[in-house]
């Protein structure tokens, strides 16, 4: 009986390799697709299918195959999947990525095989430093450049000294950093709590209050993000010290923050509002095809993702193994991205404008983003510099 | 000084929410010899019921007294269906199966809410800061937390103590065989035991989900630590397991607050910064092992088989 | 017992060609990954095997062994990363490290019995576990990546995917002979003896905490040999592999495959492992059919899938 299983196991491991020898571009998409942060993996896949669907579900004639790959949000199983992806399922892209700790691990098993891989959201110093690469780019930001433009805000408030929570990981320890970039006030104290398993701030929130801190800054994504703001108004600190955010709300954790969220600021490179064409027919028609969500920044950089790849690979009129042509072609930026155009740097992070979100409450009662201010235009990350690539 | 007042109340708080769990997994341990790791799930299930039932009723009180009764009836059918086939079974087949019991009722969860977890909103009347102490303000729902569930642990207590059933219950935890010879309708009193523990356990979840919302997974991390009380106080032990509950959170939350400050008088700051959120999660489990090589059997064994 | 041999001796049988003969089809089929996924199975039916030694002959339930995974991983990636490639120097090193922690743990832990035992074990590794997410220098939380696996000189090139594979699958063969050798040794027996009547063992005048311990250390150090060649596998070494879950998933693996039998926990890592994968590429609710399917071998398949070959023998 074992036996038997065995067999049928290895054919139907096998058989996902022969199934799809079609031609016909692969993608590999790894993102979290369980456990408590599968919400924005979810809205990540939701944006990526749209894309395609905008282009036909073809790439340059071609039909295109996804394969979905859930990591956890765990790196070595993140590392595994992009093994699979890369070993068995041969893709021509790997896309997605939402956690730098997945990503740093992920790494090197993509660019040892030369596949292209995208991330559509993590952002580590590393990655736009040391370790970047040809094979690899950023739809969305370094990590430090979102905080450091909530930084300049703090500046421009007139904020003199600031206390800092953030979760002790790759991108939370990058994320103060960045703060600590820009702002020209007095950092207080500066907290690191577990991740991803702490959720009472109970003891971080009371050293901030004893601080006399005038202002608390964090970054807290996915849920966490929901149960730091009911904690921070629920020990009353609302009116007392502001909170500046970046990560922290978004049209996820919205529903869940509700009238906790209202009037706390954060930065953002792509907002829902952002008038250009292209984003104006994504919003609608995230909301037409997904009833009862809304898209968030995770989900337009995945479809910018989709929208990059598709340039690429119409540049070497599908010949996917023209891979210098391709990264000639992608370091163009050469698409219509859902924040405007930007540039690629050296170290293919994009250069792009930052911007003030804030929380409003619409006429029917719902809570949605928008756009306050720019914040920073054509910004790029201090990085650049510490990459090989020139 | 203030601060240490204010995280006093934070270690306390979170100690007594780890005695509720951990009072229904220590019962159901001590008494049926079970090791219920799907206990985590109740606390889960209790969350998730609250949210649904007080956005349904639109009162929290009536939601949540609805959703004690529904993991109470959860606790009595899981126990009914699965889990009494696993009594006189090893321990290890416990793990096994209610390991299995945890991941199916995680994506079971996932099938019937969706994966985003949801919002309990605190009532009004319960969403403010209270000043306890001068220049000590404290969120009332967290004092909330900690007066009812002191009066559990009274309640258990004296439920424990003073009634039959609560006698039969001790005579459970430490000799087995007494109790079915005495005639006692010993599979009734498992059930209602285990019914009990659910309760508990959903108690906890629903009464920490508006801090820290309602998500799958969310009783994993939090099961561990109750074992940890358990194992600590002595396994069928409702004082110990008090005692080393209030331990443990204070530990945790004391840890956490002061141990940076102190690491950073000797390393680095940013070094400090780093190691001060690994070693204060460290110090609760070198508080067991200390009480174990010391107290092979917690710090009240109930029973000396 | 004798009876059984038969069934279980041919599924084992069978399982070792099947593994000896994978890289061919491998090269045959081009497909890389099958070989990629289980060199990771091999590895972690070492790690199991390890832990069957004290589990199912010792009768110790150690719910920490996945530390012994982080700890030779830890040894391989520090290493590395100090500029230390020499394969010799990092698998001592993390064998050596392996065997000084199960010692030190061992004899604190063997103070205690029962469901006391298992906590303790898990308190030892979750402390090594935040030990490990402490380790700013090498990661932290995120873990290393390691860019040069163990260089071995011209004796075995771990680079090498088919070499690597073998390398592996010698390793596990090479354990569960030893540890074949080591049940039916005076020292096994009276291990064994141990966990059906430790009071006897000890008026017939048996030091038995001191033989428990040694027991103990065997394990670990094995276990700390599966994790170097994890880290090596997956260049890639992380806290997580050290977190209690980890651990879990070892003894379902050992359950699963049948506790105390001497190929019950290969066989149950690779069902395990490949029940998971088949079942994540099927659906994303993989967890929905596990959790069932594990509680349905406890209740009805005692004795895991060697126990349930015995039965079909016998029945």
């Amino acid at each position: 009986m074992k036996a038997t299983f065995w067999l049928a196991g290895a054919a139907a491991l096998c058989l996902s390799q022969s199934a799809l020898a079609a031609d016909s571009i692969k993608i590999g998409f790894v993102s979290t697709f369980s456990g408590p942060t599968a919400v924005i993996g979810n809205d990540m896949r939701n944006s990526f299918e749209l894309a395609l669907d905008h282009l036909g579900r073809k790439i340059d004639g071609k039909p295109v195959e996804v394969i979905y790959e859930d990591d956890q949000q765990k790196p070595d199983i993140g590392k595994q999947k992009t093994e699979k992806l890369v070993q068995a399922d041969k893709v021509d892209f790997i896309v997605g990525y939402i956690w730098s700790n997945v990503l740093l691990a992920s790494l090197k098993t993509a660019v040892d095989s030369k596949t292209f891989l995208i991330s559509a959201n993590a952002g580590p110093s590393q990655l736009a430093g040391e370790l970047c690469s040809p094979y690899v780019f950023s739809t969305s930001w370094q990590n430090d450049q979102t905080p450091a433009a909530m930084g300049l805000t703090m500046n421009q408030k007139g904020v003199k000294s600031v206390f800092l929570i953030g979760p002790n990981y790759a991108a939370g320890k990058d994320m103060l950093a960045g703060v600590k970039s820009t702002f020209k006030g007095q950092v207080v104290g500066e907290e690191y709590t577990v991740w991803p398993s702490q959720l009472d701030f109970s003891a971080e929130l009371s050293k901030a209050r004893n601080s006399g801190a005038e202002a608390i800054f964090v970054f807290y994504p996915g849920a966490a993000g929901v149960q730091f703001l009911n904690q921070y108004a629920q020990a009353g600190l609302k009116e007392k010290m502001p909170l500046y955010t970046a990560f922290t709300i978004d049209e996820l954790s919205l529903p869940l923050q509700k009238d906790n969220a209202i009037g706390v600021p954060g930065a953002q490179e792509w907002v829902n509002d952002l008038p250009n064409e292209q984003n104006k027919k994504f919003v609608e028609d995230y909301r037409k095809k997904y009833p009862g969500l809304r898209p968030t920044y995770y989900g337009a950089q995945a479809y910018d993702a989709a929208q990059l790849i598709n340039s690429a690979v119409v540049a070497v009129k599908g010949d996917t193994s023209q891979k210098d042509a391709m990264k000639a072609e992608m370091e163009k930026a050469n698409f219509k991205s859902l924040r405007g155009s930007f540039k690629y740097g050296n170290n293919h992070i994009p250069i792009q404008n930052f911007y003030l979100q804030d929380v409003v409450k619409e006429a029917d009662g719902q809570l949605s983003l928008k756009t306050v201010a720019t914040i920073v235009k054509d910004d790029q990350d201090r990085f650049q510099d510490k990459c090989p690539m020139k | 000084m203030l601060l240490v007042v204010e995280q006093f109340l934070n270690g306390l708080q979170f100690g007594l929410l780890l005695f509720l769990l951990a009072a229904g997994l220590t019962l159901v341990f001590g008494i049926m010899d079970l090791v219920n790791l799907a206990h985590g799930s109740l606390y889960m299930m209790g969350a998730y019921f609250a949210a649904t039932f007080v956005a349904w009723t639109g009162s929290f009180v009536l939601g949540a007294l609805l959703a004690l009764g529904a993991t109470l009836l959860l606790g009595i059918v899981l126990e009914l269906a699965a889990l009494r086939h696993l009594y006189g079974r090893d321990h290890l087949d416990h793990v096994l199966a209610t390991f299995g019991l945890i991941l199916f009722f995680n994506e079971a969860v996932r099938l019937v809410w969706g994966p985003a977890g949801l919002a309990l909103p605190l009532p009004s009347w319960l969403a403010f800061p209270v000043t306890i102490m001068p220049g000590i303000q404290y969120p009332a729902y967290r004092l909330a937390i900690i007066v009812v569930a002191l009066l559990v642990a009274l309640l258990l207590y004296l439920g424990v103590m003073r009634t039959r059933i609560g006698m039969l219950i001790r005579a459970g935890a430490s000799n087995r065989e007494m109790i079915g010879a005495l005639g006692i309708n010993i599979k009734l009193l498992y059930t209602l035991v285990f019914g009990l523990g659910a309760a508990l356990a959903g108690l906890a979840g629903l009464m920490q989900a508006p801090i820290l919302t309602v998500q799958i997974g969310m009783g994993e991390n939090i099961l561990i630590l109750a074992f940890v009380v358990i194992v600590i106080g002595g396994i069928g032990s409702i004082r110990g397991a008090f005692i080393a509950a209030i331990l443990i959170g204070l530990i945790d939350t004391l840890g956490r607050a002061f141990l940076p400050n102190l690491l950073r008088q000797i390393l680095s700051s940013a070094a400090a910064s780093t190691a001060a959120p690994a070693m204060s999660s460290m110090l609760i489990y070198l508080l067991m092992a200390i009480v174990l090589v010391v107290r092979p059997e917690g710090l009240f064994p109930a029973s000396r088989r | 017992m004798k009876s059984s041999l038969n069934a279980q001796t041919i599924a084992a049988a069978a399982l070792v060609a099947a593994l000896l003969l994978l890289p061919a089809y491998s090269s045959l089929t081009g497909n890389i990954f099958i070989l990629t996924l289980f060199t990771r199975i091999v590895i972690l039916a070492l790690a199991a095997v390890s832990l069957n030694l004290i589990m199912g002959y010792g009768g110790m339930m150690s719910f920490g062994h996945a530390a012994y995974l982080g700890i030779g991983g830890y040894a391989v990636g520090i290493l590395a990363q100090e500029g230390i490639g020499s394969g010799y120097a990092q698998f001592a090193v993390a064998l050596a490290a392996s065997a000084l922690f199960a010692l030190v743990i061992g004899a604190l832990s063997l103070r205690t019995r029962g469901v006391y035992f298992i906590m303790i074990t898990l308190a030892f590794a979750q402390m090594a576990y935040y030990v490990a997410s402490g380790l700013a220098r090498y990661g932290g939380d995120d873990g290393l990546t390691i860019y040069k696996r163990s260089d071995f000189g011209g004796l075995v090139n771990l680079s090498d995917r088919v070499q690597f594979y073998y390398l592996c699958l010698a390793c596990l063969l090479a354990v569960v002979f030893l540890i074949w050798r080591i049940v039916n040794s005076r020292f096994g027996l009276v291990v064994q003896g141990l966990r059906s009547n430790e009071q006897r063992m000890q008026a017939i005048g048996f030091a038995s905490k001191r033989y428990k311990l040694v027991c103990f250390v065997i394990a670990g150090t094995l276990c700390g040999l599966a994790g170097a060649l994890l880290a090596n596998n997956t260049d890639f070494i992380s806290p997580a592999v050290m977190y209690w879950t980890r651990s879990g998933d070892l003894m379902v693996m050992v359950i699963l495959g049948g506790m105390g039998t001497l190929f019950g926990p290969v066989v149950g890592a690779v069902l395990y492992l490949v029940l998971e994968e088949l079942l994540s590429q099927l659906t994303e609710y993989w967890a929905l059919i596990m959790g069932p399917l594990l509680l349905l071998v406890v209740l009805f398949g005692r004795g895991g899938i060697m126990g349930l070959l015995g039965r079909l023998n016998r029945g």
